[in-house]
């Protein structure tokens, strides 16, 4: 009898998730090791422990609490991203350009608050709205032009990019290739923190931004979970054209839902920005890794909004331990490559979870015809 | 003028290349979104080699063994993509952004811990290759031909007749439009997936070779390809599947990425005084546009994207 439950334990989809996407988290730490080894023995141990450990490498508790509110302010956007990939994965599409929307969102919510001079909540609706544009786009090309999404998307995160690059050239810092300091220019445009600071040792970026995000994982599983829109927008994820004969709108039920995919990441973006944790670099020639790391934390996430949390904090964690590494022997980038590998090994959770079924009805075969053998006897 | 020319027609040479790779692996019916990482990493292979030769090394040599090691490095980072879609029935999409990230990340990481290795104070992910490039150009005239080009042309044909009148590129197509009736007939599908995904391996290896060398004689690693990977994907839609199209939807955004590299050359272009950042945006913003237009009929191979099950009904 013990033994029945256990085993029904392991059958829970969300146990199998979280098991395979810890699974993943072990291998691709292990390959990082190795690569490491391989490059330098002598410091492999010590590095992979530094971006494992992140702000713990500091030994004070109230530096290690700034740090930790710093790795916070980046896990907000991270998240959001996440959550666009999550979402439009939902809806049976794969949107690979939450990068894209991500910079489009920073480049509405920094020109908004440097040139127009506009309050912080206005910044952070513009980076929605264009967001959410660019999501529709890729949206309304995959719903009436049958332009796959993941080739459109990546068109227009590079024009983007560019476009981007170009506008906010009109606030760049005369001596830099960044925008001006944020809260130099207009401080009204600096998203309220309502105290929130003073918990990481008045680490003065840590804002709304972070229970926001939090607050929208919470919507979306709302949203997917319990809503007629949510299960319409699953449906036709799962199957168009059975959606479709349904009496659902398969078309707009697309666009949509790459219009709100658009909207978090844009949203993303502002909630980066517009801490004043970083300036945007006008002269950037590569699309900003946040879109593609929300890949990543969607992934390892198991597809779940509440997973996702965690998993974004993990993937920040040890982007930003990254930078602590000894760069007389490693890089930074090695966080980068550990993270792309967990990606990777992602792909695998489906045939993980298989063999862990098949393994589990095998058992039960065996114990079965075991039980009956007993029987006879 | 020349030099239009000149660039169009390497940066054409750069996506057919990689475009017919993507091709091979979507006959056979595994979508290849990794391009840019396979690319990435032949272009790996090609730099280390042609900074490993010695300076005396021979033109042939020079150009045969760097081509040689940008196959190696494409075909074995190919791998990473055809064990995870035909062993394990990976999403093809995930498992190919993933290697996209890897490939600049890892490339990255080889090539600044090569550099502090030999210099300590050098922690740049760059790769000079002044010396040995110069024994892929051959001066006619102000035009400055490339073998890369003719290299190119060769296999674009060698392409065509693979996959049109010889038993494997049928046999392949089948594999992409229907895995099952292919198997029917005793094809091995898994083999056969195998065999398109490493062509485009070796393919996307050469393009990712070809590009770092186009019009510069250092590579910075960071930076990975730029989107080249992609604009391939774009180029292989746009032929329609098909190697001879391919060529000429290549030669098409070759001269709008051309056109960003030497649009200051020309007086009337100049005078519209654009910033060159939309330079840099044309092939992408050209690309959605054919997109628009071609996707509508796609011919798609029918199969592709979809991991072959034996049991499946």
């Amino acid at each position: 009898m013990q033994n029945k439950k256990h085993t029904s334990w392991l059958k829970i989809p969300a146990v199998q998730t979280l098991l395979a996407s810890l699974l993943c988290i072990v291998a691709g730490v292990l390959i990082g090791y190795i690569a490491l080894l391989i490059i330098n023995p002598s410091g492999a141990t010590e590095a992979i422990l530094t971006v494992l450990k992140n702000f713990w490498t500091y030994s004070r508790p109230k530096t290690q609490l700034k740090y930790l509110g710093s790795t916070l302010v980046k896990t907000a956007p991270l998240l959001m991203c996440a959550l666009s990939v999550l979402f439009a994965y939902k809806v049976g599409l794969f949107n690979i350009g939450a990068a894209g929307q991500y910079v489009a969102g920073a480049g509405a919510s920094l020109y908004c608050a440097l040139a127009l001079q506009l309050p912080w909540w206005v910044c952070l609706l513009a980076a929605i709205v264009c967001g959410a544009l660019l999501g529709a786009i890729s949206g309304a090309l995959k719903a009436y032009c049958n332009v796959n999404e993941v080739i459109s998307c990546i068109m227009l995160n590079w024009i983007s990019l560019y476009t981007v690059n170009t506008l906010l050239s009109q606030v760049k810092d005369p001596t830099s290739p960044y925008t001006l300091n944020l809260k130099r220019t207009n401080a009204a445009a600096a998203l309220p923190s309502l105290g929130l600071e003073k918990l990481f040792n008045n680490n003065a970026n840590v804002t709304i931004a972070i229970p926001l995000a939090i607050l929208c994982a919470m919507a979306i599983w709302v949203l997917l979970a319990k809503t007629r829109l949510g299960y319409e927008l699953r449906a036709t994820g799962l199957n168009r054209h059975a959606a479709k004969y349904c009496g659902m709108r398969g078309k707009f039920n697309i666009i949509l839902a790459m219009a709100i995919a658009g909207a978090l990441a844009g949203a993303g973006a502002a909630m980066l920005y517009l801490t004043g944790f970083e300036e945007w670099s006008c002269t950037q020639s590569s699309v900003p890794a946040m879109g593609f790391n929300g890949i990543a934390a969607a992934f390892l996430g198991g597809l779940s909004p509440i997973g996702t949390i965690f998993a974004s904090f993990f993937i920040q964690h040890i982007t930003n331990g990254g930078a602590y590494v000894d760069k007389t022997m490693y890089c930074s980038q090695i966080s980068d490559f550990i993270s792309s590998v967990i990606i990777y090994l992602c792909g695998f959770v489906l045939f993980i979870r298989r063999f862990m079924n098949s393994r589990i009805a095998k058992a039960n075969e065996k114990r079965a015809a075991l039980e009956k053998g007993g029987d006879k006897q | 003028m020349i030099l239009l020319i000149q660039y169009m027609l390497i940066f054409a040479s750069v996506l057919m290349l990689v475009a017919l790779g993507g091709c091979f692996s979507e006959h056979s019916g595994v979508i290849n979104i990794g391009l840019e990482g396979i690319m990435v990493f032949g272009a790996l292979g090609g730099a280390l080699m042609m900074k490993w030769l010695p300076v005396g090394a021979s033109a042939l040599a020079v150009i045969s063994l760097s081509i040689l090691a940008a196959v190696i490095f494409g075909m074995l980072y190919s791998l990473l993509l055809a064990v995870a879609a035909i062993n394990f029935s990976a999403d093809q999409t995930l498992v190919g952004t993933a290697m996209n990230l890897m490939g600049t990340a890892l490339a990255t990481v080889i090539v600044k811990a090569m550099n502090t290795a030999a210099n300590p104070d050098n922690v740049s992910s760059t790769i000079q290759y002044i010396n040995a490039k110069k024994a892929f150009l051959v001066n006619i005239g102000s035009f400055e031909f490339n073998w890369f080009m003719l290299l190119a042309l060769i296999l674009l044909i060698a392409s065509y007749v693979v996959l049109n009148k010889t038993r494997f590129g049928l046999r392949l197509q089948a594999c992409g439009e229907h895995p099952q009736a292919a198997d029917s007939v005793g094809i091995n599908v898994y083999k056969m997936r195998y065999a398109g995904v490493l062509i485009s391996g070796l393919l996307g290896g050469i393009g990712g070779l070809v590009y770092i060398t186009a019009g510069v004689s250092e590579w910075k690693f960071e930076n990975g390809v730029a989107g080249f990977g992609f604009l391939a994907l774009a180029v292989m839609i746009f032929g329609q599947w098909k190697p001879i199209r391919i060529a000429l939807a290549a030669l098409l955004f070759g001269f709008f990425r051309a056109l960003g590299n030497v649009y200051t050359g020309f007086d009337f272009l100049q005078r519209l005084n654009l910033p060159s950042n939309v330079y840099n945006m044309l092939p992408y913003i050209f690309s959605l546009i054919v997109l628009i237009l071609t996707s509508k009929n796609s011919r798609a191979p029918k199969a592709e994207g979809v991991p072959y099950d034996k049991g499946a009904r």
